[in-house]
């Protein structure tokens, strides 16, 4: 094992860490805040890449643009999705088990959908910075990988400002722990969470595109991802952004690490056999007490 | 009485649509009917755990795989009895390899049975979905292990040659059909049982409350193993025979995402509280697929499954079997005597006004 | 004086860092009626926890019936004559009320004394205690049909159907009117008379001083006071920690 191999895979890691943090945002935010167990969310995030991928096929403009200009879109997608959940079940009452076969079904019909419309072939996205590689010494830094990277964490930063210093956010955040609190600021619940799962779905838009920048894509490639964010969240205390940042570059390096010393055909089963040690012996994750 | 009736109309349907087959000649409803019969015991082992205890297992196909896989093993170690033996083994392993059907249904629900006890023991602690994220994760790590794994053929997939003789009458798959018949009405009849058991019960104050349940008496931990057990074992033993009924097995087609999706869709379109619910949902759905396969696409049906399971948990959260017995009841109040429709309802063991 | 039939010495508990329960030391005798009062997070529903195996204890030791309790399951304890019933009913809300009331009786009752009963005596009992709280002409309707009271006693009733030496009733009123508040007191009493120990948790003073032959008094997780009832309430750390809030 040589230095500069693992110096490498730990740079790869922590950019890919960062990546991740823009993933994994959206489910701390839907399941974590408000204990809404979307895992259709790696679904929305391939729905993203292919949005990002045809306007830069036909139009030929930056992915990372294209899902910019589309966040109100999706914004509005996950205010309907919120409104269809909170009518069928919410309001229903504790009826946990049918939400989650709601999205499951949502992940599988979108799914199939993307694989009817474009097929199973890999697609994958043009700009200049893609083929750009910084050089330090030994050191590789990718670009296709530093800009998601970065642009994620920024997302994630402006996401931690907007939830902890405005009203709505600090709503929303009083949501999961406070509904007595939430009635005295005077703030209707359902709109703030249905205000919450949109912002959570509208993140898919922007992790969709830096997916894309990252990787080909595929419609099924999704699926791969519910056991990235999922372990991530847990990891990261559920509803902690700080934490999911941690937790996603933690995942990242391991992962990187392992593709590099046992070979890519192992990386799926670190991820989610870290999602199953975390549930089974540390449930309330790592920074959790 | 009633579980005479049972057994003696299941086997008579399983047996009338066996002749009928025969009589039209054609080994093309043999292989549609044994996926729909899979799809049955699927389903109803889904129903055990999801339905009964509402734990929601998002990993029947791993299950289902690990059933497959453990055929597999067996069939690659019976091709290379004198590589694996020591010398002195090799003739008793000749005898008792290659095994048959049967034996290898009984291996494959060992096999799964005990990857359901190990879910059962990492998950103990969780609930609601943290369990269905769990057996998510799980599918995945047992999808890298088998990938990883040359024995079973790795990522490139195993053919499996079938025996040349067949021990009953007719072709291979006619043969193939009778076994997945047997084991539907198993998995059907132990659904039955469980449902008028103590144990029924059991499950039915985990899926309602499982402090309260504690409280009353009930080994809830105790309960939840069984139940992970049962319905893993089941699931295994509906994957056992698939490598000889497909040929070929690779990862990705056992542990498809079909699988985990029809096995929890049949139930929910059904109905989850009783043992019809799932039969009819696999029925039903099973058939659809399997017109919707030769008729249009086999993406097109998956997106069917989809659509029907999304659209169902939002219109009729009890399936189908909940939107017949509000009907039943609505007849019963009006007339305020028993119909054929309650009957029928007692026949199912649908308990009054359950969910 | 007799061995008691709970003896809970000791017995701590926290939550990260806010102790919840500090020494707790409680003694009830066979066929005593125990109130216990406190404010609003005193540590009375974290005892209940801890005494019925809800929550495991981190100090001290549970004793009951004269064997050790610490770290058996809850449902371990109710196999040994511990029953509740809690704050908020926690009905079994897909199985009818007869049902509810035959979970106990299948998972309990049936197992103690190294007797089964049968499918009819199973029947009968579950009749008797939906009679015995007024529900039997509910028997078949579901937890959904119930009224608050209804719901209350049914709660009760579960709780009885374990047959237990020992109930612990968690604000069993809380929520109700007087005469509701009245008739589940006398029930509470009937009990009493069948010969089960019981331990009532409650807000309502005029409940606990109806019910109660000792008093025990919880403030932030220590006992502050212990004796008649006439005797505690004229405390004056009682009065000046609990009443005069």
């Amino acid at each position: 094992m040589s230095v500069e191999l693992l110096i490498n895979a730990i740079i790869a890691g922590l950019l890919l860490g960062g990546f991740y943090a823009a993933v994994t945002v959206g489910v701390s935010i839907s399941f974590g805040i408000l204990d809404i167990v979307n895992i259709a969310h790696p679904a929305f995030i391939i729905l993203g890449s292919y949005i990002a991928y045809i306007v830069n096929q036909t139009l030929g403009v930056d992915p990372i643009l294209t899902a910019i200009i589309v966040l109100p879109g999706f914004y509005a997608l996950g205010m309907v999705v919120y409104q269809v959940y909170y009518q069928s079940f919410e309001k229903r009452g504790q009826d946990a088990l049918r939400g989650l076969a709601f999205f499951f079904g949502l992940l599988f019909v979108t799914e199939v959908l993307l694989i009817l419309v474009f097929g199973v072939d890999y697609r994958y996205v043009q700009a200049a910075y893609i083929e750009y590689t910084w050089h330090f010494g030994f050191m590789d830094i990718p670009f296709r990988m530093l800009i998601p990277c970065v642009m994620s964490l920024l997302m994630v930063g402006l996401l931690q400002l907007y939830l902890s210093r405005t009203f709505t956010g600090r709503a929303i955040m009083a949501v999961s722990q406070d509904q007595l609190a939430l009635q005295l600021m005077a703030a209707d619940p359902i709109k703030i969470k249905r205000t919450a799962f949109a912002i959570s779905i509208a993140t898919a838009s922007l992790a969709g595109a830096f997916l894309i920048v990252i990787q080909p894509v595929e419609p099924s490639v999704g699926r791969e991802y519910i056991g990235r964010v999922f372990a991530i969240c847990v990891l990261g205390g559920l509803q902690s952004l700080p934490g999911t940042v941690i937790a996603a570059m933690l995942l990242g390096v391991v992962e990187s690490l392992t593709a590099t010393f046992s070979g890519p055909s192992w990386a799926p089963a670190v991820s989610f056999g870290f999602l199953l040690l975390t549930l089974a012996f540390r449930p309330a994750g790592l920074l959790g007490r | 009485m009633r579980a005479f009736y049972f057994y003696v109309s299941s086997i008579l349907v399983g047996g009338l649509f066996f002749a009928f087959a025969r009589w039209l000649g054609n080994d093309y409803l043999f292989f549609a009917g044994y996926t729909v019969l899979q799809f049955v015991v699927l389903a109803t082992a889904w129903n055990i755990l999801g339905g009964y205890c509402g734990y929601v297992n998002f990993g029947s196909a791993a299950f289902f795989a690990m059933g497959a896989y453990s055929s597999v093993a067996l069939h690659k170690l019976a091709a290379g009895v004198d590589r694996y033996f020591p010398e002195s083994l090799v003739g008793f392993a000749k005898l008792i390899l290659p095994l048959n059907i049967p034996t290898l249904i009984i291996f494959g629900g060992i096999v799964s049975g005990l990857v359901g006890l190990g879910t059962g023991y990492l998950t103990l602690r969780l609930r609601g979905a943290f369990f269905a994220i769990a057996t998510l994760a799980l599918a995945v790590v047992l999808q890298t292990l088998i990938v990883n794994w040359d024995f079973v053929g790795g990522s490139r997939g195993a053919y499996i040659i079938r025996p040349g003789e067949v021990p009953i009458l007719g072709s291979y798959i006619q043969y193939l059909f009778l076994v997945m018949l047997v084991l539907a009405v198993v998995a059907l009849a132990a659904a039955r049982i469980i449902e008028q058991s103590r144990l029924g019960y059991g499950f039915a104050t985990i899926r309602d409350d499982e402090m309260a349940a504690e409280a009353c008496g009930v080994p809830t931990l105790k309960l939840k193993l069984i139940a992970t057990t049962m319905s893993g074992a089941l699931m295994g033993m509906a994957g056992a025979p698939f490598p000889y009924y497909i040929g070929y097995l690779e990862p990705s087609s056992a542990f498809g995402l079909a699988y985990a999706v029809n096995s929890i869709a049949m139930p929910m379109i059904g109905g989850t509280t009783s043992w019809v619910g799932p039969l009819v949902g696999a029925l039903l759905l099973g058939i659809i697929q399997q017109i919707a396969t030769v008729t249009i696409s086999s993406a097109i049906n998956l997106l069917i499954v989809g659509l029907l399971l999304v659209g169902f948990v939002i219109v009729a959260p009890k399936g189908i079997i909940g939107l017949v017995q509000d009907f039943m009841r609505e007849r019963a109040s009006d007339k305020g005597q028993p119909t054929w429709r309650s009957r029928l309802a007692i026949f199912a063991n649908m308990r009054p006004g359950a969910r | 004086m007799a061995e008691p039939l709970l003896h809970v010495d000791n017995l701590g508990k926290r939550f990260g860092g806010f102790v919840a329960l500090d020494g707790i030391n409680l003694a009830v005798q066979p066929g005593e009626r125990l109130g216990l009062i406190g404010p609003n997070g005193s540590g009375k529903s974290t005892l209940v926890n801890c005494m019925c195996g809800t929550l495991q204890n981190e100090t001290g030791s549970v004793r009951f019936d004269g064997q050790i309790m610490d770290g058996l399951p809850a449902n371990k304890r109710t196999h040994r004559g511990m029953a509740r019933s809690f704050q908020l009913p926690r009905p079994f809300v897909t199985l009818s009320v007869a049902e509810n009331l035959r979970i106990p009786l299948l998972f309990t009752a049936h197992s103690r004394g190294g007797r089964h009963l049968s499918k009819e005596e199973t029947e009968n009992r579950c009749h008797e205690l939906a009679g015995l709280v007024g529900l039997a002409a509910k028997a078949n309707k579901l937890p959904r049909d119930l009224t608050q009271v209804e719901m209350r006693k049914l709660e009760l009733a579960r709780a009885m159907a374990a047959d237990p030496k020992l109930l612990i009733a968690d604000e069993a009123m809380a929520g109700l009117s007087q005469s509701e508040v009245d008739e589940i007191v006398a029930l509470l009493i009937k009990m009493n008379e069948r010969g089960v120990t019981i331990i009532m948790i409650e807000h309502i003073m005029r409940a606990v001083m109806a019910f109660s032959q000792r008093l025990v008094v919880l403030v932030t997780g220590k006992k502050i006071a212990d004796g008649p009832p006439q005797e505690v309430v004229g405390h004056p750390e009682v009065i000046g920690a609990y009443l005069g809030q």
